[in-house]
């Protein structure tokens, strides 16, 4: 481990035992001779916990999202789930991706029914059939379900995206700035009903996003990454506010003006310190 | 209801037509015979010498007007089937021999190209390593194998299968592989994320994503392949349009000449048309 003094001294500890993901010093470097995007980064995802990862941009949170996919490969360190070593995507591992990604020739329910597909390769048809509807009614979309993405809405298309990563119940589910092209109205609403079903099927979720008031609402850990090039986690930080905090009320529980001002001051100001600390 | 813009659309090709009608009918209006020798117009001897009768004053053109190409036409495709040995088939039954064999050559440049073109696009090593040998052979002239291809194939039918095959199978393959390998990035990671078996992948997700520029690629194929036969038919002969064609113009038959010329131009639309309407039905709004 090479974390400079400056940095939380969690990393230190030595992985929990009873962690579903265990992430142990990876980096990423795209080119030999240049510094790497980002080192040293080591967390652990417990089951059930909804964690998630804010950072300016560049500082390499989707390639973090990515080898946890294991659609990219780390150029140091490694990544364990469930005891093995993750080495190429996998549907233990549910994505949500930053672009909605439906495939534009299905409509909502054939582009989960592929999903379901891939998960239950042998189940009866209307099994299948069953399931996806089951999953885009969870999501409240039973009346568009015959249409194609292009005729959806951004928030419609991306509640088809995290219904067809919840359909093959994975064991965590990755989120990369999922709501980043929302407006604020539909984002909202639809990360209630991301938190809803959450706390429903005791989904484990990786999250990354950018949007502090986000990270205060769905997640139980946010973990802070300091600036690239040659980013490190800096800091992991658990949230004060009760679980059962609502959007509307959240900023009335004690300590939400706190936490959020510990980390908006952190990518202010603290994230660009954190970076010249740790490049010395 | 039509729109006031089709509305007139419509008016403008009508008028258009009837345009290249009235110039036709008075191109080929009879015309004052004359002699270039200075003889005067209307002279009984010079138009005997001619081989006219002596009252005549006008020469037709030999270039049908549209009226006696309209009868001839009718004539023609009244039994286009017609078949009194290889000099003397119905018209449809040549249109029908070119098709015949542009379907095959076609369909053969089809099944190898797009499973080849799969290759290139989800390949680049291999991409690479064969595009100089495309790139060279993309441009030759599908007659320009002619003479090769008759003394290596050495049968005429196949020769003109041979042509349409090798022309029209590099649009549909560089189609393919550009189709392929421009697959946006983030429909392979879904499926790799899926862990979705090859088959699977193929059919539920590569070909879909490719498959309007693989049918750009192959409307391109098939419009070059319909050049391309009437041209080799005229060397190969026997039968076909192209054959019919030449053989009309030997029978200095210009009336056939023309019907079969747009006889040509229709059945190539249709072609078109009929992939363009495959190509809307695979299409995608992203």
């Amino acid at each position: 481990m090479q974390n400079s003094p400056a940095l939380s001294p969690t990393f230190a500890e030595p992985h929990d035992a009873d962690a579903l993901v265990q992430v142990s010093g990876i980096g990423k470097r795209y080119r030999p001779d240049g510094p790497p995007v980002f080192s040293g980064v080591s967390f652990d995802i417990r089951p059930g916990e909804f964690v998630c990862l804010i950072g300016h941009s560049g500082c390499g949170k989707s390639s973090i999202l990515n080898i946890l996919s294991g659609l990219e490969q780390p150029s140091e360190g490694g990544v364990i789930m469930d005891g093995r070593e993750i080495t190429g995507p996998g549907l233990d591992r549910g994505v949500v991706f930053q672009g909605h990604a439906l495939l534009p020739w299905l409509t909502a329910l054939q582009n989960v029914t592929f999903a379901v597909r891939a998960r239950h390769r042998h189940m009866p048809r209307h099994e299948i059939r069953e399931k996806a509807e089951h999953y885009l009614a969870m999501v409240g979309l039973e009346a568009a379900m015959h249409k194609k993405p292009a005729e959806l809405s951004g928030g419609m298309r991306q509640r088809v995206g995290i219904a067809r990563a919840f359909c093959t119940q994975p064991r965590v589910l990755l989120m990369d700035e999922p709501f980043g092209a929302l407006d604020a109205l539909t984002r909202g609403m639809i990360q209630e009903e991301l938190l809803k079903i959450c706390a429903q099927t005791q989904q484990t979720v990786f999250m990354i996003t950018h949007d502090v008031d986000e990270a205060i609402f769905l997640a139980d850990r946010v973990l802070l990454m300091s600036n690239g090039p040659d980013a490190r986690l800096a800091e992991d930080a658990y949230n004060p506010l009760p679980r059962s905090r609502t959007r509307e009320t959240m900023h009335h529980e004690d300590g939400f003006y706190t936490f959020r001002n510990h980390l908006v001051d952190f990518l202010v100001r603290r994230s660009a310190l954190a970076q010249k600390a740790a490049t010395g | 209801m039509l729109s006031q813009e089709n509305r007139l659309s419509f008016f403008l090709s009508f008028a258009s037509l009837l345009g290249v009608l009235l110039i036709w009918q008075f191109s080929t209006l009879p015309q004052a015979s004359r002699s270039p020798y200075g003889i005067p117009d209307g002279n009984a001897e010079y138009q005997r010498l001619m081989g006219r009768s002596a009252v005549a004053s006008t020469v037709r053109s030999d270039f049908p007007t549209p009226g006696a190409f309209a009868r001839n036409a009718i004539e023609v495709l009244h039994a286009p089937f017609h078949n009194n040995g290889p000099n003397d088939r119905g018209i449809g039954w040549q249109l029908g021999a070119s098709l015949l064999r542009v379907m095959i050559g076609y369909g053969l440049a089809t099944l190898v190209a797009v499973p080849l073109g799969f290759v290139f696009g989800l390949q680049p090593v291999i991409q690479k390593a064969l595009n100089p040998f495309v790139q060279i052979l993309r441009p030759i002239s599908p007659l320009a194998w002619m003479p090769i291809a008759l003394y290596t194939i050495r049968d005429a039918e196949l020769c003109a299968i041979f042509v349409i095959f090798i022309c029209s199978l590099w649009p549909i393959l560089l189609n393919t592989a550009f189709g392929v390998a421009s697959i946006r990035r983030e429909w392979l990671n879904v499926i790799r994320t899926l862990e979705v078996r090859w088959p699977q992948r193929l059919f539920f997700v590569l070909l879909p994503a490719a498959a309007p520029t693989i049918l750009t690629g192959m409307r391109i194929g098939l419009g070059v392949a319909w050049l391309a036969i009437v041209a080799a038919e005229m060397l190969v002969g026997s039968s076909g349009i192209g054959y019919f064609v030449w053989n009309q113009w030997n029978n200095l038959s210009l009336s056939n000449v023309i019907l079969a010329v747009l006889l040509i131009g229709l059945a190539g639309m249709a072609l078109d048309a009929a992939l363009a309407f495959v190509q809307r039905s695979v299409r995608y709004a992203e």
